[in-house]
């Protein structure tokens, strides 16, 4: 792809002792813990934007937290950048490490450690996978609400740092909203405890500042969250319709009648194809656009909220109204939706946009966004959080054309600026990354950034964490 | 994901296959959360997107395999759950077969692993020599601790680990093949198998009984060898490739003059190679379109008798859990099948928690990687336990080995359940395990 979004150039302070360094982890990690060879470094050089790529110096995959304290405790003394990364499932460019950068992979430290159903918290490792904890939960009538696309493989350390969100987050909120406290290793690799069994604590909420840092405060290793009890049932029904902005204001209705089901999601015609094709969900092909409503509760709070749903559907000309017949239905509903962007990778290779709006912009964002892929000569396929305004287009290219690639990430940045400019943000739950960093300036002034830099500084003085990301280079204090 | 290969990279038709699945991969990471060596080890390296990412890069540089390379692969179980995770449809196993070619032709592994690799292409394939080196197995056996402490030679202890104590033999010895009874349903081949007969003679007589108490005429046609999938899976090539071409000129000799519905395959792993003989041979023009023609007749016996509609029976008071071989469940896509047929032989079934996740067993594996295979053994019976069954029920020779050897549980394949409940005999080793 092209090199339109540029790294940090690598400290020559760190590259001239590059074989020094990897000795000195030698000591700190047992011989499995510590992946150095050239050849082995490569799987690491990028995440799920693969566009971009960058070695690394040497990845450390830590068991105790004990271990991410000792490397960071060095690489701090050293002024050797890290890069935490999780799963490597991020989006935006998250986990994308540098070339004078240690990747600090949290894998290894997949244990569930506590499980208090009384006080209704799961205590896990920052390397356990989101969908883990409802498995491990689930037959005690018990979930764990956030639930990202990516949720089968991401870490719950990985949505700590990008404030991950999820389909069902429209009624249970995003992950601040369901992170009760954290263990986390500071640059200088002190440990501390953040927040606890309760739901605030006093002075500062530092937790709610941790939550979507980025990678850049500190290493999250432990983290206690908030289990929630399933309800009675839960029923998803598909509402087709014959044009996007009818399903888009049908949306907005939606919302606006003070009606919140547990998940609104939006897939247009390309997206329907592309899911069905791998999970046979059975989604109507007939149609322009789709809506998956999901109502919970008891059978009859679930009729009248659907009884309500439907009557505003019709309004906005709802062609196919298809309500689920079965448990096996309903779960390769959600498979097909949570796979759709891997699931588009059969047609073509793609960028995922994050931006976010307000629901009265929905239908005008929509058709400005197929305006604008259009005049770059590129496809798009749309399936998004639309409950709660979080647009994912689905940018389609071949990265094998280089000209394609640099299309799709100039259309990418246009569909970005149009949120903002729409009364919305660059990203709703994928994070800044370095996807998004230099679309900064276009959502804050220089006086906010520097705000936030300075934060970010009062931890991280050095600027050794993610140090490539979130912010603009340039301007840097 | 983007690629990079040259021009003349791509008009070797390996290449250009390996790149088409590349392409294909989108690096979102979904497979990694089902790969049952990077949930034991935690390593991007060992899971299925490293493995790809180390694959693309081998292949793109036009390098020998090297030990880093090798150790990853290895280390892959060819369990092919991350096939059946990706959303993109990425082949997974065709491209980890051309890996495992390349490996073999440009690699030299270290002395121990090429005699363990040599003896077991020599040895698994061909029932007299299995049969022989099971007698040497059973004298050997307490060398076993011994050959552990050396790290080059645990291969060989787990070898001797898994072998059973007492030899096994046909019931049927002798007898030949029962007869189809009433009205004629079906003809069909009969793989017998290379380690299955002689580890487990009793799963095919089992499934000759239970297919001729249906109608069905069973043949077993001169000439068919192993069906090539140990060598096949240890990058030997020209060794699989062989096997196959006897197999299918003996099948396509059978179909031409008796005529045949389909090739009833009763161990999953095999199954799975055979259906992929059409793919296997593409390249080869006399043997093309007949490798295809094998492979689209292939049925695992539990995907033929669910076209048979066997009759409903009584609950029995036998409570099953079912473990799915990963070659059957992400190899061959059978899920629901053998399920359904012991509900409807009166069983009632169990599913494991973790069913995606690999018994350890894949063919060779457990003698090669004997750490990880353990590892995910004692997972996986800690899972089957759990279910509280009288007793386990799969479709494949090796989970059966591998299970056995970590369970008191009895263990059975599927069809010898059915042929129980259809009017066969109780299963031995049901009766065994049920007495003590
Ligand atoms: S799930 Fe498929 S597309 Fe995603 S990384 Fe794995 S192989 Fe690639
Ligand atoms: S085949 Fe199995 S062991 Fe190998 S990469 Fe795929 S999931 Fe992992």
């Amino acid at each position: 792809m092209s090199e339109a979004i540029q790294f940090l150039p690598p400290r020559d302070s760190v590259m001239s002792r590059r074989a020094a360094i990897v000795t000195d982890l030698a000591e700190l990690l047992p011989p499995e813990c510590l992946v150095h060879e050239a050849r082995e470094l490569v799987p690491f050089e990028t995440d799920a934007f693969v566009s971009y790529r960058r070695l690394p110096l040497a990845v450390a995959l830590p068991k105790t937290t004990a271990q991410v304290a000792a490397v960071l405790k060095y690489c701090h003394r050293y002024g050797v950048p890290v890069v935490p990364r999780g799963a490597g499932t991020s989006l935006s460019g998250g986990a994308i490490p540098q070339e004078d950068a240690v990747v600090l992979c949290l894998s290894k430290m997949a244990r569930i450690l506590e499980l208090d159903y009384a006080n209704r918290t799961a205590t896990v490792q920052a390397g356990v996978t989101n969908l883990s904890i409802s498995e491990a939960v689930g037959t005690d009538g018990f979930f764990y609400a956030p639930d990202p696309s990516s949720q089968l493989a991401c870490t719950i350390g990985g949505n700590i740092g990008m404030n991950s969100g999820g389909a069902h987050c429209l009624k249970y909120g995003v992950t601040t909203n369901n992170l009760l406290g954290v263990k986390m290793v500071l640059v200088d690799g002190a440990v501390i405890e953040l927040g606890g069994k309760h739901l605030d604590a006093s002075g500062y909420d530092l937790l709610g500042l941790i939550c979507g840092s980025e990678g850049q405060l500190g290493i999250v290793t432990e983290a206690t969250v908030r289990l929630i009890a399933k309800p009675e049932g839960a029923r998803p029904v598909l509402f087709g319709f014959e044009a996007s902005e009818a399903a888009g204001a049908c949306v907005a209705d939606i919302i606006a009648s003070g009606i919140i089901p547990v998940a609104i999601e939006f897939m247009d015609k390309p997206a329907i194809e592309i899911c069905e094709a791998f999970a046979h969900a059975g989604y109507p092909l007939d149609v322009a656009a789709l809506l998956i409503v999901e109502v919970e509760g008891s059978e009859a709070e679930m009729d009248a909220m659907l009884q309500s749903i439907v009557e505003i559907a019709r309004r906005h000309q709802v062609k196919t109204v298809r309500e689920c017949q079965s448990a096996t239905e309903a779960a390769l509903i959600w498979k097909g939706r949570k796979s759709a962007f891997g699931a588009t990778g059969r047609i073509a290779d793609y960028i995922c946009m994050d931006g976010t709006v307000p629901l009265s912009k929905l239908s005008y964002v929509l058709n400005k966004t197929a305006e604008i892929v259009e005049s770059f000569g590129l496809r798009v396929a749309n399936v998004f959080h639309a409950g709660d305004g979080n647009m994912h287009p689905l940018i389609l290219f071949n990265a094998n054309d280089p000209a394609d690639a640099a299309k799709a990430e100039a259309a990418g940045n246009e569909i970005l600026k149009l949120c903002v400019d729409a009364g919305g943000c660059l990203t709703g739950e994928h994070g800044v990354g370095i996807e998004k960093r230099d679309l900064m300036r276009h959502q804050y002034s220089e006086v906010d950034l520097h705000q936030q830099m300075a934060v970010r500084a009062a931890f991280d003085e050095g600027w050794i964490m993610n140090p490539s990301k979130v912010f603009p280079l340039d301007g840097r204090a | 994901m983007q690629t990079n290969f040259t021009a003349a990279q791509l008009a070797d038709p390996q290449v250009a296959e390996s790149e088409k699945i590349l392409r294909r991969c989108v690096h979102c990471g979904f497979c990694t959360a089902t790969c049952p060596t990077y949930v034991t080890l935690g390593n991007e390296l060992d899971s299925p997107r490293g493995r790809i990412y180390l694959i693309k890069d081998m292949l793109e540089n036009g390098r020998p395999a090297d030990e880093q390379v090798v150790t990853h692969i290895d280390r892959c179980l060819s369990c092919l759950a991350c096939v059946t995770t990706c959303p993109s449809g990425v082949d997974y196993m065709h491209l980890v077969d051309h890996a495992r070619i390349h490996i073999e032709k440009t690699y030299r592994r270290p002395l121990a692993d090429r005699l363990i690799r040599g003896l077991l292409a020599k040895t698994l394939p061909y029932p007299g020599r299995m049969r022989a080196a099971l007698t040497l197995a059973r004298f050997g056996r307490p060398l076993s601790p011994f050959l552990k402490r050396i790290q080059a030679l645990r291969p060989l202890a787990a070898m001797l680990d898994l072998a059973p104590s007492s030899p096994a033999r046909s019931s049927m010895a002798g007898l030949g093949i029962p007869q189809a009874s009433g009205e004629r349903r079906g003809r069909v081949a009969i793989l017998s198998g290379c380690a299955q007969p002689v580890l487990d003679p009793g799963i095919n007589d089992a499934a000759l009984r239970l297919l001729a108490r249906f109608g069905v005429e069973v043949v077993t046609p001169e000439g068919e060898v192993c069906c090539g999938a140990i060598v096949h899976h240890m990058g030997k090539e020209d060794q699989a490739l062989d096997f196959a071409r006897r197999n299918v000129d003996v099948w396509i000799r059978e179909l031409e003059t008796g005529g045949l519905d389909a090739i009833i395959i009763t161990a999953s792993g095999c199954g799975t190679t055979i259906k992929d003989y059409g793919h296997m041979l593409r390249l080869d023009p006399a043997y093309r379109d007949k490798a295809a023609k094998v492979s689209s007749l292939a049925k695992d016996i539990t995907e033929y008798l669910a076209g048979l509609d066997l009759p409903r029976l009584d609950a029995k008071g036998v409570t099953v859990a079912y473990h799915s071989a990963c070659s059957m469940q992400h190899g061959q896509k059978i899920v629901a099948a053998p399920k359904n047929l012991l509900k409807t032989a009166g069983f009632t079934v169990r599913d494991p928690a973790e069913g995606h996740l690999c018994c350890g067993s894949a063919g060779t594996y457990n003698i090669l990687q004997p750490e990880i295979s353990g590892q995910l053994k004692a997972r996986k019976v800690k899972n089957i336990e759990a279910t509280k069954a009288d007793v386990i029920a799969t479709g494949n020779i090796g989970c059966m080995t591998q299970i056995a050897t970590g369970t008191a549980m009895p263990i059975l394949h599927t069809v010898e359940l059915l042929d129980w409940a259809y009017g066969g005999p109780r299963p031995q080793k049901y009766k065994q395990k049920a007495a003590s």
